[in-house]
C-alpha cells in the first residue's frame, strides 16, 4: 500500500496522519478526521455538496487526493460557526430565510457562499445564481438560497461582518 | 469511490518530473485533477503511477513575453481568469473563462491541464487556436514549440509524446480596441458547451474587416479554425451580410454525434453562433 505522512491545518487546528495515496480529500475529511459535515455526492466533480475552502478557496474535496493536502490550511462546513459556537451571518441567513430543506446540499452552499461573499458583498442576484451554479440542490430549493445569500450580504455591508 | 491503487510521486522540479515520465509505465500527470479525479474515481483510468505537478514550482507564470502572451502549464484557470495582464492584452480569455464550469473547478483546474486533456467541448484549446497559440513542451530530448491548430490528435488526443511535459503556450496579443466574442450554447450554466465560437476581428478606416479568426469547440474532436470564413470575409465590410455568410460556411462543417445532440444540430448552432459572435465582436470595435 502506498502511503504518505501529511501534515496539514483543518479550522483552525493541526492534524498529522498516514494516508494512503489514493484517498481523497473528502474521504480523509469524513472518515479519518470524523468531520462528517462535508458530504460526498456524486464523487465526480458534478453536485458541488463536498465543496470545501482550501487556503480560503473553494474547491471540490472528491477532486483532491488527501496527500495533496499537505502543508494546506481547510475549512469544512464545520469551521464556519463563530468561536463561541453561535451560527455565523450566513447560517444565520440561511436559517432566517429557509435557505435548507434537506440540508444535503448546505455544507457545500455555504463554502461556496463564503468565499463568493468574501470578494463580493454586494452582488445582483444574477451573479448569486452563478455563484451556486456548480451546487446542486434537489430539493430545488434554490430561491430560499438566493435569499439567504442576498440577505447575508446585506447585513454584511450594513453591519460590516466579515464571514 | 476511490482510485484503484497506484504510486504517487511529488517530485520537486521539472526535471525530476521528466525523469519520472520518461521511465514510468501507465503513468499519468496530475495537474488540476478536475478531469482526471473524476476519470479515476470511476476507474475509468488506472494508472499505475499518478505523477503530481502541483509540489513544482515554475510552471503557472502568466507574463509578457515581446508580441505574445505566455500562460504557463500550471496556471490555475482562475488566476489566468482574472490577470488584469490577460484582461488587457486578450480579453477575449477572461470572457471565455466565465463560461469554463464552476468557480470551485477554476480554482483548482489548470490552462495546461485543460488543453492536454483535449475535451471536443473545451473553451481552453478553442481560444489557444483562435489566438495562434504556439504550445511549449519538454522532455529529456530537449524543449519543441507546436502550433496549437496541431496539438490536437483527435478525440482527447494530443500531439504530446508519452516523454513530454506541456510547460506552457504563447498567444497572440491582438491590437488594442480589436473585437472579440466567445459565445457558446450549453444547457446550464458552467456544462460543457454543446457548440462554442471564439471570434476576433480588426478593422480598417473603411469600415472593411482587415482581420479575422474564428474558430469553433464542440463540433469536431478538436478546436475548428473557420479558415474559408476568414479569408472570404476579410477586405469585406463588417456587416449583416457577411456574418450571414459565414454561418452558412460554419453550418456546413462536419459534426460530431453523440447520445444528447444529433450533428444536424450541432450545425445548426455553429451557424447561429458564429454569426451571433461575429455581430457581438463587431460590435464592441470603437
Amino acid at each position: 500500500m502506498d502511503t504518505r505522512r501529511i501534515k496539514l491545518k483543518v479550522n483552525g487546528k493541526e492534524y498529522e496522519r498516514e494516508v494512503e495515496t489514493r484517498m481523497t480529500l473528502g474521504d480523509f475529511i469524513r472518515h479519518e478526521l470524523g468531520l462528517t459535515g462535508t458530504h460526498y455526492g456524486c464523487e465526480h466533480g458534478v453536485c458541488g455538496a463536498c465543496t470545501i475552502l482550501v487556503d480560503g478557496q473553494s474547491a471540490r474535496s472528491c477532486l483532491m487526493l488527501a496527500v495533496q493536502a499537505n502543508g494546506h490550511e481547510l475549512t469544512t462546513i464545520e469551521g464556519l460557526a463563530l468561536p463561541n459556537g453561535e451560527l455565523n451571518a450566513l447560517q444565520n441567513a440561511f436559517w432566517e430565510n429557509h435557505g435548507l430543506q434537506c440540508g444535503f446540499c448546505t455544507p457545500g452552499m455555504l463554502t461556496t457562499l463564503t468565499e463568493f461573499l468574501r470578494e463580493n458583498n454586494d452582488p445582483t442576484e444574477e451573479e448569486v445564481r452563478i455563484a451556486i451554479s456548480g451546487n446542486l440542490c434537489r430539493c430545488t430549493g434554490y430561491q430560499s438560497i438566493v435569499d439567504s445569500a442576498l440577505a447575508c450580504a446585506k447585513r454584511m455591508r450594513e453591519e460590516g461582518i466579515q464571514l | 469511490m476511490k482510485p484503484a491503487p497506484f504510486t504517487y510521486h511529488a517530485p520537486a522540479s521539472l526535471p525530476e518530473a521528466l525523469g519520472l515520465v520518461a521511465t514510468l509505465d501507465n503513468a499519468k500527470l496530475l495537474a488540476g485533477g478536475q478531469s482526471l479525479m473524476p476519470m479515476m474515481n470511476f476507474r475509468f483510468v488506472q494508472p499505475d503511477h499518478v505523477i503530481d505537478l502541483n509540489t513544482l514550482s515554475g510552471l503557472s507564470a502568466i507574463e509578457r513575453r515581446g508580441e505574445r502572451l505566455f500562460i504557463g502549464a500550471m496556471a490555475r484557470q482562475r488566476d489566468v481568469e482574472r490577470s488584469a495582464l490577460v484582461k488587457d492584452t486578450c480579453p477575449i480569455i477572461p470572457e471565455a473563462y466565465r463560461q469554463v464550469s464552476h468557480t470551485q473547478v477554476r480554482n483548482r483546474g489548470t490552462y495546461g491541464g485543460s488543453l492536454c486533456h483535449n475535451d471536443p467541448a473545451s473553451e481552453q484549446p478553442c481560444f489557444t487556436v483562435a489566438l495562434d497559440g504556439v504550445i511549449e513542451v519538454a522532455s529529456q530530448r530537449g524543449t519543441r514549440e507546436i502550433p496549437a491548430a496541431a496539438f490536437s490528435q483527435g478525440f482527447m488526443s494530443t500531439a504530446l509524446a508519452a516523454d513530454e511535459i506541456m510547460t506552457g503556450a504563447t498567444l497572440a496579443i491582438w491590437p488594442k480596441g480589436h473585437g472579440h466574442a466567445f459565445i457558446e450554447y450549453s444547457r446550464r450554466h458552467g456544462d460543457f458547451a454543446i457548440v462554442g465560437v471564439a471570434a476576433l476581428m480588426t478593422r480598417d478606416a473603411n469600415g472593411c474587416i482587415s482581420r479575422l479568426s474564428i474558430t469553433l469547440c464542440g463540433i469536431a474532436a478538436g478546436p475548428v479554425r473557420l479558415g474559408a470564413a476568414e479569408q472570404e470575409l476579410t477586405g469585406q465590410v463588417a456587416g449583416t451580410a457577411q456574418f450571414e455568410r459565414a454561418g452558412e460556411i460554419a453550418r456546413g462543417l462536419d459534426a460530431l454525434e453523440d447520445a444528447h445532440v444529433t450533428a444536424d444540430y450541432r450545425q445548426h448552432l455553429a451557424g447561429v453562433l458564429t454569426r451571433r459572435a461575429l455581430a457581438a465582436a463587431a460590435a464592441r470595435m470603437p
